[in-house]
């Protein structure tokens, strides 16, 4: 079953991108690698395109020029491999208020991967969701409902995953946790590229940093600090 | 870190590794329907629109059964559509502000197959209850037994388009503030056709003429909504993910 990759030097790669939102250059000239066993950060003060660039990524966001590659390859010939080896949880992850932690994730998971129940529900009790598998989302709070959208983390399968603010309304020993498990990932060979506002203690982290919009050096530059 | 370049990872192939079409479909048409039951609120609301409308004619225009007879299958068919229209702003807006829309779109599995199992979910919870509420409220009308039946049957056919085509509306709509009113403007001109053939057929009907050709006519409407809508939905939620 392990099928090493075609071009195992990188999973997406982007060349030349560039993007405008309201008539403001957001990054151009943006190139760079997500290769296998890598943490990227995206940086960059609010409004500087973030998001954007997660988007883009992602396949969600179509207003931009440049080329992203998927294993070597133009992306848009692989769409349907591209949306199953990549998995976005952006900061609106899909959780349903009326629904219970549970059955939020059977529904999230249903169209990508086959995993049975008791692996949700271990996950959720890994996230110290226990108690609560089987109360509405409306009734957690904040950081419970992140807790939902990040259980997925925990037996998702895709080598490339996405994180916008993945960090947001956790409390401390829940944002370490979640650093242990991108870092074990990153260890197994996956790709993690995400966005946060604070500092992650996280090693051998490479950085691409967008700078403020409208400024006349907001063209980013991807720096490898993990090699 | 020289090991980190040399690594590799498992690309999956997204035909083995992820759930079929159906299984997806399923999926969403099971969710969806979770979420109605839970808000029944949404559920309720176009129902009793549709009876308040209906109600509407006899109280201000006349109670004569004469001309609730005549007038009985527009009537309906008219109720039908706006109560339908009522509800068709909820069918992706929720979807689209909690985020899981985006994740629709992120499936290995063609967006239009996921709308077109959103757009079932959204006729069995408000067009199939607006099917069955019609035989009482044609009875108020006057209506005798046979246009009744005709009028169910065109409903049944008619109904479903009315979701189909709504949901490009919808999806075109989804991502603005105000979209609701607009939503209207973009989708009644599509409905006219839909609610001539309708009220055509039971006007046919009560004329004592067959009505099979009308009916096969309303079917392939159907077909061709059935065909053509989810892609242009889908087209147009990819757009509207796309600007936000």
């Amino acid at each position: 079953m392990t099928e090493p990759l075609q071009h195992a030097d990188h999973l997406l790669r982007a060349e030349a991108l560039e993007c405008e939102r309201d008539g403001r250059t957001l990054f151009s000239d943006l190139s760079f690698s997500i290769v296998p066993g890598t943490l990227t950060r995206v940086e960059g003060p609010n409004g500087s395109g973030k998001t954007t660039l997660l988007r883009i990524l992602a396949g969600l966001n179509d207003n931009w020029s440049g080329q992203v590659y998927w294993c070597g390859e133009p992306r848009q010939r692989h769409w349907d491999q591209v949306r199953r080896n990549v998995l976005y949880l952006g900061h609106r992850p899909g959780i349903k208020m009326l629904l219970t932690p549970l059955e939020n994730l059977q529904a999230l998971v249903a169209g990508r991967q086959y995993v049975p129940d008791n692996i949700l529900t271990q996950a959720l009790e890994q996230v110290g969701l226990g108690p609560w598998t089987q109360v509405p989302c409306s009734q957690l709070s904040a950081g419970q409902k992140r807790r939902v959208a990040l259980a997925r983390l925990l037996f998702a399968d895709e080598p490339v995953w996405l994180l916008d603010e993945a960090f947001t309304a956790l409390d401390v020993d829940a944002v370490a946790a979640v650093e242990r498990l991108l870092e074990d990932r990153v260890r197994q060979g996956g790709a993690v590229v995400m966005t946060t506002h604070h500092e992650p203690a996280l090693k051998g982290m490479r950085r691409i940093r967008l700078g403020a919009a409208g400024e006349p050096e907001s063209v980013a530059h991807a720096v490898g600090e993990g090699g | 870190m020289g090991q980190q370049e040399s690594m590799s990872v498992r690309v999956l192939d997204p035909v083995t590794t992820s759930p079929g079409l159906w299984q997806s479909m399923i999926a969403v048409l099971r969710r969806d329907l979770r979420l109605s039951v839970r808000q029944k609120q949404d559920l309720l609301n176009p129902l009793l629109f549709f009876v308040m409308v209906v109600a509407l004619f006899p109280l201000g225009v006349s109670p004569e059964s004469d001309f609730l007879r005549e007038a009985g299958a527009g009537i309906l068919w008219v109720g039908a559509l706006l109560a339908t229209l009522l509800s068709l702003d909820h069918l992706f807006r929720f979807d689209y502000e909690d985020g899981t829309l985006e994740q629709m779109a992120l499936q290995p599995q063609p967006l239009f197959v996921l709308v077109l199992a959103k757009t079932l979910a959204h006729w069995l919870v408000t067009g199939l209850p607006l099917v069955i509420l019609t035989p009482m409220l044609g009875m108020m009308l006057f209506l005798d037994g046979n246009s009744v039946a005709v009028l169910c049957l065109t409903l049944l056919i008619g109904t479903p388009v009315l979701s189909l085509i709504g949901s490009v509306g919808a999806a075109l709509t989804v991502g603005l503030r105000a979209g609701g009113v607009l939503l209207s403007l973009l989708v009644i001109p599509l409905y006219i056709p839909v609610l001539i053939f309708g009220t055509g057929t039971v006007m046919a009907a009560a004329g004592g003429s067959d009505v099979s050709g009308h009916l096969a006519l309303m079917a392939a409407i159907l077909v061709l909504a059935l065909v053509l809508a989810p892609l242009a939905a889908a087209v147009a939620l990819k757009i509207s993910l796309s600007a936000s």
